[in-house]
């Protein structure tokens, strides 16, 4: 793979959007007889070139299980899946390779500490806070705990402009009973970045926790867990150009030693008699039976891929084409953006007059445009917002200014039909 | 631009959806049921009020939904004045058929009117669109929903 910011004076982090697209072969497809311009990346991104080789090959030339066996094939295998670990953990700036945990998506880390650090750690009694645009996989974990455990579930509200209310935050914590703080660090429907550091120090200040849902954000900027002082971080890898069924969840050493495991089974144990077992050192201990080796490969892949483009070029192109979209979307008559966040990522979400969100997505779709419509898997959000659905068009790194005036253009054919 | 939608969206479509005849709370009614599209957030709450001989005399609902959904539910609501509760399940039945396959059944008075919905076969994601307020008012009939007068 041969893919590099292009150097233009006056713009050094400008992206050669040509070479990054021919990474990606499904742009190349055609959808009823059109050019795709797919603009569903929050959903699930697209994969470059180099995570289908990566897992193509692990099948072809270089596959076993991991941890097990003796043999050649079984030690190659171990030492690619474990060294997603150590790519990951550069991503992310993890000072422990030990602290990253592979879980199969974000839902499942973010479940794996509302069950490990919820149960095993917070007391009943003790609260946990979210925020008000929140994922349902951030929400409904919380949910269960609170019915199972006696955890108080307290919501952080947001603004008017689609921002998180600090200050609602703040008398949230001030009571001392808040055990862990669990928020996004970009909302996917409302594109705004969270204040990730304040929301940390926050927390630390009133003796809580803090884990993000760094779903959306690890896409789009880069992200230093030690920076942000978090204490967790979730992301799942479909997003990030990798395969769907790898997800990651970082979290401190002393945290993820004194957690109980999440799941029993093979590859988490130390010993096992019939009287009682042993764990596993972390991170194995909340890895029970065989992982997703090969989408771990393809992860590894994805990180490399993205570290090659680099987050300053990924920021700063997304910066261009959120702030044109905002633009093209916010001159239609009609056309109602949603949030206005001053920190915010390639996420906008948007209503027409007149015409359902489904019936915007179904007429541009027809023109080859893919975008999503509905609640985003955040009706509360949508409740707080005083609407049922939006239509929402994400970007990646492939998507180009030249799409988005295709979606403009294709916006006023759909209000024309619904006039 | 669009000719190949006119399929999914005719006419009657376009107009029961910007303007339903029957898209409001009875003010009495006998059997009521909410339906929902977990998927997309669609809902709907329709209403019935039978007459003494047993037909529904009138039906209504309230929905929050797409063009679809919403002229679905109104045509629905037209189609199924006047029949028992067995003729309003049987419809239902040939309304979901007719969703899923495209396949407009002869001399059927009541799925000829609703003709225009059965372009929906071709859109998969959209085939619920068309049968939430079916869903929703056969669950009303069968007792699953909540029944009122004016609650």
């Amino acid at each position: 793979m041969n893919v590099t910011t292009r150097p233009t004076p006056g713009d050094p982090a400008l992206l050669d959007s040509a070479a990054i697209r021919a990474e990606f072969p499904i742009l190349g497809e055609t959808v009823r007889g059109k050019p795709l311009v797919f603009l569903d990346s929050a959903a699930s991104a697209m994969k470059p070139r180099a995570v289908i080789a990566a897992m193509t090959q692990t099948m072809e030339t270089q596959y076993a299980n991991v941890h097990r066996g003796l043999h050649w094939m079984s030690e190659r295998t171990t030492e690619a899946y474990e060294g997603t670990r150590d790519a990951v953990a550069r991503l992310i700036n993890a000072p422990d390779r030990a602290e990253i945990v592979f879980t199969r998506n974000s839902t499942e880390a973010i479940n794996l500490v509302a069950h490990s650090y919820g149960r095993g750690m917070l007391r009943p009694g003790q609260a946990v806070v979210i925020s008000a645009m929140e994922h349902h996989s951030n929400i409904v974990p919380w949910q269960m705990l609170r019915d199972a455990h006696g955890i108080e579930l307290r919501v952080a509200a947001i603004t008017d402009a689609g921002e998180l209310d600090l200050s609602a935050l703040e008398a949230l914590l001030a009571d001392g009973r808040v055990g862990l703080v669990s928020i996004t660090h970009m909302s996917n429907v409302l594109g705004s970045y969270t204040p990730a550091q304040r929301i940390a120090a926050l927390a630390h200040a009133h003796g809580a926790r803090v884990l993000f849902d760094g779903s959306q954000a690890v896409v789009h900027r880069r992200i230093d867990v030690q920076a942000l002082d978090a204490d967790f971080y979730a992301f799942t890898g479909h997003k990030l150009y990798g395969p769907t069924g790898i997800g990651v969840l970082w979290g401190r050493r002393e945290l993820l030693e004194a957690m109980p495991p999440f799941l029993g089974g093979g590859d988490m144990i130390s010993s096992v008699s019939y009287e009682r077992s042993t764990w596993a050192a972390v991170p194995h201990k909340f890895e029970a039976g065989t992982p997703a080796i090969i989408e771990a490969i393809g992860l590894s892949a994805a990180v490399g891929f993205v570290e090659r483009i680099g987050y300053a070029a990924i920021a700063a192109h997304e910066a261009r084409l959120t702030d044109h979209a905002l633009a093209r979307l916010s001159a239609i008559e009609g056309v109602h953006v949603l949030g206005r966040a001053q920190d915010r990522g390639g996420v906008v979400s948007f209503t027409l007059d007149g015409a359902h969100a489904h019936d915007v997505a179904t007429l541009l779709d027809r023109q080859g445009i893919a975008v999503r419509a509905g609640h985003h898997c955040a009706e509360p959000l949508m409740r707080r917002l005083g609407i049922d659905s939006t239509a929402r068009a994400s970007f990646g790194i492939y998507t180009t200014h030249a799409e988005i005036d295709t979606l403009a253009e294709a916006l006023l054919r759909v209000r024309e039909f619904f006039a | 631009m669009f000719e190949d939608l006119r399929d999914l969206y005719q006419d009657v479509i376009l107009d029961h959806g910007r303007q339903p005849r029957h898209g409001a709370r009875l003010a009495a009614y006998d059997v009521t049921a909410e339906g929902d599209n977990p998927m997309c957030g669609d809902r709907v709450r329709v209403f019935a009020r039978h007459d003494a001989d047993g037909r529904i005399g009138a039906a209504g609902f309230e929905a929050r939904g797409c063009a679809i959904s919403i002229a679905s539910a109104d045509l629905m609501a037209e189609t199924v004045t006047g029949h028992t509760d067995d003729e309003v399940r049987a419809l239902a039945g040939r309304f979901r058929d007719m969703a899923m396959t495209g396949a407009v059944p002869e001399d059927d008075v009541a799925m000829a009117r609703l003709a225009p919905l059965a372009g929906v076969h071709e859109y998969p994601s959209r085939v619920k669109c068309a049968t939430l307020a079916w869903h929703a008012l056969l669950a009303a009939l069968d007792g699953k929903g909540e029944s009122g007068r004016d609650r």
